[in-house]
């Protein structure tokens, strides 16, 4: 299967912005989910290096956005009235450099080069070398204040474009992050939707243990943000959320994500070890079967 | 060639002001800038371009790191965003923003930096900024401008908000004698030569320019011939302008309102031990946080004065005499 993804000549299967969200699109964008975490596996596998934990947590939200609900022209990458996704989790940038890959931003055959000498495809996401990457991000918390940014220079070009921004939940523990929402709530920017990819473990332990954020979504309530909660592998729920989004006026919207780190494969599942564990091979092999069964049984 | 510089100085004028009239007339002659203040419009001026474009102007509250992340979102989009600012909170709170998303992100915002130096003089060390120079020097991409009076912030401030990529805009909170004649025409990266003299050289940079060359008239009285040299850009350096002075005049004194060690003594040293070794003296505040007081004189009593600049010059000079082949070959003999 990887030898088949990394052949594709052409550009994944695209759904209009406008297209219902069929039993179809649900199940090939679940599928792809699946196909684009063992592109990741094999991405850190062979480079030794990356964080897949929080990459498999985001699967099925960047494929949601990617290839469906964004509005935005690989050919041209550039062109000002594109939506703006702001991938705040920038560690995670493996999942994102994949779906812009197969979005066709750059050919498929480039994931290899992730982390190498040469590269366009850095250890944390650099926009002027990565066609499709909005703004550099790694250090975290920083996304709602910069989407926040892009949200008042749409509003200010009159411009119908929409801003996205997906964090991870270890980073609602920065200040900055807080800054940013005060930002959004203030100029009320109802252009702007924030995705919170809640798998609840960071790099050394459960968000629980390390630094409780819980009621998170009481906490963006009482900062005036609009909250919509969801289960953040069920593709159903996310495009539903995604939608509901751009239909909130007066205030920004953040979608609370409940998910799981290193969704897909039952030993990374939930366990701090796969925030940055690179898989010894015995260890990808059996993630890649697991994987490739999960595909298959969206296949079914 | 007309004279680059008023003599006498003109009456001083308040950076601050002037660099909010420069502000409004951006504002006028491009829709495309938009300015953000975390709540100190009025201590900047740029208060006065919130009253002329109040839809072009975004008040972010007492929160740098937003500042500047708000400001690279509007860069994405192709704004022209001029974040202001204390000098010291851009390189101390908001640092990680300016170097991650603003300089390696390659963000098209420019730093507005207020209260640089030890201008913010009553409000002592905590407000005062001697290591900005240093800090931002080191990173990759950005381009540093340090105007010397209120004509360098009318003249550079539409040259940085054309300059592509990031810059950071050094500024005086408080009055400067007018220096420059209208003739005075700076370019970004390039050094201007205001005086001219064979002895020694004095590289200057913001307030140290005028002290600079009342520097060069006092050694003049003495018979020594002073180059002065202002340096507003200290970043990229005019490295070519730096060895010619030293081959030309064989000693390079820099005199700048920040610490000695990193800012325009530093990048000039490195250019110099490279290219063109000759004896250096550095004015600056000596590895030390100051204290407050009143403007004038808490920039002499931090070795910022223009009898400091004398005594270094004649330092160097004694160096390059004690060093050049004559006198070495009469020891010799």
């Amino acid at each position: 299967m990887i030898a088949s993804l990394a052949g594709q000549a052409s550009p994944a299967r695209v759904f209009a912005c406008s297209a219902p969200h069929t039993a179809e699109m649900i199940t090939d964008l679940s599928l792809r989910s699946y196909e684009y975490r063992a592109q990741v596996l094999r991405m850190v596998y062979e480079r030794k290096s990356g964080h897949i934990g929080g990459a498999f947590s985001i699967a099925e939200i960047l494929a949601c956005l990617y290839f469906h609900h964004l509005r935005l022209d690989p050919a041209n990458p550039g062109w000002n009235d594109r939506d703006r996704l702001v991938f705040s989790k920038g560690h995670a940038c493996a999942m994102l450099y994949t779906c812009l890959a197969h979005r066709g931003y750059f050919p498929v055959s480039e994931l290899p080069t992730f982390r190498g000498l040469n590269s366009r495809l850095q250890g944390h996401p650099e926009p002027q070398k990565t066609p499709g990457v909005e703004v550099a991000a790694g250090p975290l918390g920083h996304g709602v204040a910069i989407a926040s940014g892009m949200a008042l220079a749409a509003r200010m070009d009159g411009s119908s474009r929409r801003i996205y921004a997906i964090l991870g939940d270890g980073e609602l523990n920065s200040g900055v992050i807080w800054e940013g929402l005060m930002v959004g709530a203030k100029f009320a920017l109802d252009n702007l939707t924030v995705i919170v990819d809640y798998n609840g473990v960071q790099q050394t332990g459960t968000t629980r243990h390390i630094m409780p954020t819980e009621p998170i979504a009481d906490k963006w309530a009482s900062f005036n943000w609009h909250v919509i909660e969801i289960h953040g592998h069920n593709v159903g729920e996310i495009l539903a959320a995604l939608d509901l989004s751009n239909e909130i006026h007066g205030r920004p919207v953040v979608i609370i994500a409940r998910t799981t780190k290193g969704k897909g494969v039952s030993f990374m599942e939930n366990q701090p070890a796969w925030h940055g564990g690179v898989p010894d091979e015995k260890q990808f092999l059996s993630a890649l079967a697991e994987l490739e069964e999960r595909t298959s049984e969206w296949k079914v | 060639m007309e004279s680059l510089i008023r003599s006498p100085f003109g009456s001083p004028v308040l950076i601050r002001k002037a660099y909010g009239e420069a502000l409004v007339q951006l504002g006028a002659q491009r829709d495309d800038v938009v300015v953000l203040s975390a709540d100190v419009q009025n201590s900047d001026f740029s208060f006065m371009f919130e009253a002329a474009y109040p839809h072009r102007f975004i008040n972010v509250g007492i929160a740098e790191p937003a500042l500047v992340d708000v400001a690279v979102g509007l860069a994405n989009a192709g704004k022209v965003a001029i974040a202001n600012t204390f000098a010291f909170l851009f390189t101390t709170r908001a640092l990680e923003m300016v170097r991650t998303h603003v300089c390696y992100g390659g963000a098209n915002v420019k730093l507005a930096a207020a209260y640089a130096g030890l201008s913010d003089s009553f409000d002592g060390p905590t407000h005062q900024s001697i290591s900005d120079l240093a800090i931002l020097r080191s990173l990759p991409k950005m381009t540093i401008v340090v105007p010397a009076d209120s004509l360098a912030v009318r003249k550079l401030l539409p040259q940085v908000v054309a300059w592509s990529g990031p810059a950071y805009f050094r500024m005086c909170r408080n009055e400067l004698p007018q220096i420059f004649t209208e003739c005075y025409e700076p370019e970004i990266g390039k050094g201007i030569t205001l005086i001219d003299g064979e002895d020694a050289t004095v590289i200057a940079c913001g307030v140290m320019v005028c002290r600079s060359i009342e520097a060069a008239q006092m050694l003049m009285r003495k018979g020594i011939r002073l180059r002065v040299v202002e340096m507003h850009t200290v970043k990229p350096l005019d490295v070519e302008l730096i060895v010619r002075c030293a081959r030309e005049t064989g000693a390079i004194v820099t005199a700048e309102e920040h610490s000695v060690i990193g800012g325009l003594g530093g990048a000039v040293a490195e250019c110099l031990s490279q290219c063109a070794p000759v004896p250096m003296e550095r004015v600056g505040v000596n590895d030390t946080f100051a204290e407050s007081g009143p403007y004038s004189e808490l920039l002499d009593k931090y070795g910022l004065s223009a009898h400091a600049v004398v005594a270094a010059v004649e330092n160097a000079l004694e160096r390059k005499l004690a060093s050049s082949p004559h006198i070495t070959s009469e020891v010799f003999e």
